[in-house]
């Protein structure tokens, strides 16, 4: 039975329906202790003193510890690039003397409860000298600004200025027109539902710290809090529970769980962190603050001759492990000229620090904002040179394959222009262009907006070597163990948080070994029962992670076939897998169920072929050397503009894409929806914002809007199938297309919508009152 | 503040007594601390998210708003009540089928208040769906296949259609 392809029903779901589940606040041990932070009130300063006698006074409080009590290693995330590139910061674990953010953890305070821990915290007294804050880019790069690490002039971390080709200042001089786009896009939080979290608990019997944590890169985790805490790696176990969501946030290396492991190893008592919502929304990790300055040179028939960008993207007060403050302007750097065939590009892309909780990669890394800004480009030059947005992109779309950009990365193939086409077939068969002139006519605001784009997925280490990360993120490995009854547990690096691995996986290996999902479990987050893995992040699961795992089935397979052809006295050609046995393919003899050959390789290994080894175990790795695979898709918006409120309502979204085989239709629509929806959330609602003080003035769910039902609408999804050619299963990637195609589509719509009044839009979120502005002033 | 009150409640037909709580501790932290009925989550501790909605007397509730010593004497059903044994209900098979829940920590709040607002309006429509559940968040569905989950359930419950697969 073919697995690959099918809908199968999510084996996660019974659990989870019935709260069953197991996440980390669901984790109560004997004896826990409950852990929270004293956190920096000021966004910039030196602290001048740490007086935790009221804390310890409080009923409850059994300990409270500052950075000098628990000896800490710092958080040190490393690229391998000259200093006049990349500037490497330490992120101490708690703060010494200088604090960079309001929120900064100073202090972790225990207690025996919850509510007690929460008193604690309040009684503790903090002294500062405070410092001006720098908090944007035009204080962060001011000359003379206050530095928010000594070491990085400018506020400047990275600095990277790449490809200029050759000559691109005569074609920008000669060219028929030049367009030039400036955004700006706001500041977010990936915001999954359930918080970050952990339980530390010191295991004497094994000698180990056990930390339990939802996390998306359980590696990861367990090398810093090796590093930080100085124990070997084999002293330390991470384990992760069901994950309520990351997005990115929880793919890098947080402070408080290394801080809660140190106190657990301290105490001698399991100790829990539960970070509450204020504390995940001002003080976690943050992404997506940055501005573009692009410049676009064109033919008089709307051929894109050469494209100049200049990114700045403000990271916050520290680099994320492992990978840095450059994650945001090396993505946005070497993608930006994405889906379309761009001669010649210059790029300077820049992180700068400011007294900002820190950032985080966030689904899409980048994507969004250069996919926007690119969609902007050929929106803005289709007005100029007075073209069809969509006909001036089909000009420009890449359409043969491989290609490789002036970017140096090698695109595989993929179906950019059916699927624009396709999208905008489907809104002109529905009519939104005769409902959209009728709604000019009546002097309404329909506007309708596209956006085509491509997502690199597995990212192997090729990829990630490229943008020179001392830790180089790219393998993950898979291993397969056959039981006695003749059912398989998978054991994969990589860490789902909400896509389904579960059921994806189970269906890769499924059909590689004859099996029903029923017969296989897959077993993800814990650093004890696996060598190695990076854990899920960058659609990279599916892609690397499914391949790892279909070739481990494959070596098993092959071992069943051997032990199988051993036992029914013929050779490994002539029999083959089938529903759980070995079979003659001739159809002769007796097939051999599984279960009977997990007998002889587990209790009558006398029966084993002389070169055999016992048990029924296969481990395999996958790593991508190259540049990836391309999923891509288009997105096509339709919105009417309410003059009122400057709200923006969805009366149409479709979206066309393309990842390849998808492994499980319904997992990847859901994928999709999501990441829409998050798209939509960057696009129309969501910024943290802060004060002249540098204090967070989203604290709540009051003050960060986050979308619901009524503002996200139902979404159309078509597939189109461009298999990968070097995926086991001709999987590309899919987490986070939907966020990257979103935010360009909803501008673009908006756009066209304001057309009349002329007002264009180059931000986001687009607030209300802006449309309603715009309105207003055309009106 | 940290008086200590003794109180019982009724949770899912089950009664406890003698449970020892504060006057502050909330309703959602001892029925996920104190009973271990941690199938109720808590996403924001100020009544947005919805993760830990329960039902109060058949209406649903925000856990997190409510401290435990006020339930005192009222019906509380959490998402444990929902399965019949280990035998998923429509609304729960419902989800599944729609693809309705992916990290599933928000879904439990999901399922009580569609349980506790179907039983109210049996007849709702699709917008009415939406609308209600606009009330709680979810950052992994897009909310669509949450609605229509919710919709088939509504419309098998009266008969208009079959169980999805």
């Amino acid at each position: 039975m073919t697995w690959v392809g099918r809908s199968a029903a999510r084996r996660e779901d019974p659990r989870l329906l019935t709260g069953n589940g197991t996440f980390v606040d669901d984790i109560h041990l004997p004896r826990m202790l409950h852990a929270q932070f004293v956190r920096s009130t000021i966004a910039n300063g030196t602290v001048t003193g740490v007086d935790l006698s009221g804390t310890l006074a409080v009923p409850g409080v059994v300990a409270a510890f500052t950075a000098a009590d628990l000896e800490m290693g710092d958080i040190t995330a490393v690229l391998e690039r000259p200093p006049s590139e990349f500037v490497p910061t330490a992120m101490p674990v708690l703060a010494r003397d200088r604090v960079r953010f309001v929120g900064e953890p100073i202090a972790i305070v225990l207690a025996e409860d919850p509510y007690s821990v929460e008193d604690g915290v309040e009684a503790a007294q903090v002294t500062y000298e405070a410092h001006p804050p720098v908090l944007g880019e035009e204080a962060a790069l001011a000359p003379g600004a206050p530095l928010v690490h000594a070491a990085a002039a400018a506020n400047t971390l990275v600095d990277v200025s790449m490809f200029a080709t050759e000559g691109i200042d005569d074609i920008f001089a000669a060219a028929h027109r030049v367009v030039r786009v400036r955004s700006r896009t706001g500041r977010q939080n990936a915001l999954p539902l359930e918080t970050r979290g952990a339980v530390a608990t010191w295991d004497a019997r094994e000698e180990q710290l056990l930390v339990r944590t939802c996390t998306q890169v359980p590696h990861q985790v367990r090398t810093v809090v090796a590093g930080c805490l100085g124990l070997g790696e084999r002293a330390v176990r991470v384990v992760v529970p069901d994950m309520g969501g990351g997005f990115g946030l929880k793919c890098v290396v947080g402070r408080e769980e290394i801080a809660a492991a140190a106190a657990a190893l301290r105490l001698r008592r399991p100790v829990k962190w539960i970070e509450d919502r204020r504390d995940a929304l001002t003080a976690s990790f943050l992404a997506r603050e940055q501005r573009y300055d692009v410049c676009a040179a064109f033919d008089e028939d709307g051929r894109i001759l050469a494209l100049d960008a200049d990114v700045v993207c403000d990271m916050g007060a520290y680099s994320c492990y492992p990978f840095t403050a450059g994650i945001e302007p090396l993505m946005a750097s070497a993608e930006l000229p994405g889906v379309y065939r761009v001669p010649a590009y210059r790029v300077r892309g820049r992180a700068i620090t400011t007294n900002k909780a820190p950032s985080a990669p966030y689904r899409g890394v980048s994507r969004p904002q250069i996919v926007m800004v690119m969609e902007r480009v050929f929106e803005r030059a289709a007005r100029e040179l007075d073209l069809d947005p969509v006909e001036i992109r089909r000009r420009n779309l890449i359409t043969e394959f491989p290609y490789t950009g002036i970017n140096d990365v090698t695109y595989d193939p993929g179906s950019y222009l059916e699927a624009l086409n396709l999208c905008e077939r489907m809104l002109r068969d529905e009519g939104w262009y005769e409902r959209k002139e009728q709604a000019a006519a009546e002097g309404r605001f329909l506007g309708i907006g596209y956006s085509c784009f491509n997502e690199r997925t597995g990212y192997g280490s090729g990829a990630f070597a490229k943008r020179k990360m001392a830790v180089v993120p790219g393998f993950d490995l898979a291993q397969i163990t056959m039981d006695l009854t003749g059912g398989v547990t998978v054991t994969t690096g990589t860490m789902s948080h909400g896509q389904s691995h579960e059921t994806t996986l189970a269906q890769i290996a499924a059909g590689r070994l004859g099996l029903d999902l029923a017969q296989i479990k897959i077993h993800q987050g814990d650093t004890d029962r696996i060598t190695y893995g990076f854990g899920t992040f960058a659609s990279r699961s599916a892609t690397i992670g499914g391949s790892a795992v279909a070739r481990a089935a494959t070596k098993l397979a092959d071992r069943l076939l051997h032990l199988g052809a051993h036992l029914l006295e013929t050779t490994p050609d002539d029999v083959e897998l089938h529903d759980g046995h070995v079979r003659r393919r001739d159809g002769g003899g007796r097939a051999l169920a599984y279960r009977e050959l997990a007998e002889v390789a587990y209790l009558k290994a006398n029966l084993l072929p002389k070169d055999a080894e016992p048990g029924l175990t296969a481990t395999a790795s996958f790593d991508v050397h190259g540049d990836g695979t391309f999923s891509n898709a288009a997105h096509g918006a339709v919105v009417e503009l309410h003059p009122g409120t400057g709200r923006v309502e969805f009366l149409r979204y479709v979206c066309v894409e393309d990842c390849g085989v998808a492994i499980n239709p319904q997992v990847v629509e859901g994928q999709c929806r999501g990441g829409i929806a998050q798209g939509i959330a960057g696009a129309l609602f969501e910024e943290v914002t802060y004060d002249e003080q540098g204090e967070p003035l989203c604290a709540s769910f009051i003050d960060y809007k986050v979308p619901t039902a009524n503002e996200i609408p139902d979404i159309e999804i078509h597939h189109l199938e461009t298999p990968c050619a070097f995926t086991e299963s001709g999987a590309k990637g899919a987490g986070e297309g939907g966020t990257i195609g979103a935010p360009a589509a909803v501008l673009n719509a908006v756009n066209d919508a304001l057309r009349p009044t002329g007002v264009e839009l180059e931000d986001t979120p687009i607030r209300p009152e802006t449309v309603q502005r715009a309105i207003g002033a055309y009106a | 503040m940290t008086e200590k009150l003794l109180i019982s409640l009724t949770v899912n037909g089950e009664q406890h007594d003698d449970l020892v709580v504060e006057s502050r501790h909330t309703l959602v932290d001892v029925l996920r601390h104190r009973l271990g009925l941690t199938g109720t989550h808590v996403g924001c501790e100020h009544g947005i998210c919805g993760a830990c909605t329960i039902l109060l007397d058949g209406a649903p509730a925000r856990a997190c708003l409510i401290f435990a010593a006020q339930a005192e004497g009222q019906d509380i059903r959490t998402v444990e009540s929902l399965a019949d044994g280990g035998e998923l209900n429509d609304l729960q098979r419902a989800f599944s089928a729609h693809h309705g829940l992916q990290c599933g920590f928000c879904t439990p709040g999901f399922l009580m208040l569609a349980e506790g607002f179907l039983a109210e309006r049996p007849e709702a429509t699709r917008e009415e769906i939406r609308e209600v559940v606009s009330a709680n968040l979810c950052r992994c569905t897009g909310y669509q296949t949450i609605v229509d989950a919710i919709e088939d359930c509504a419309r098998t419950r009266r008969g208009e259609v079959g169980e999805p697969r």
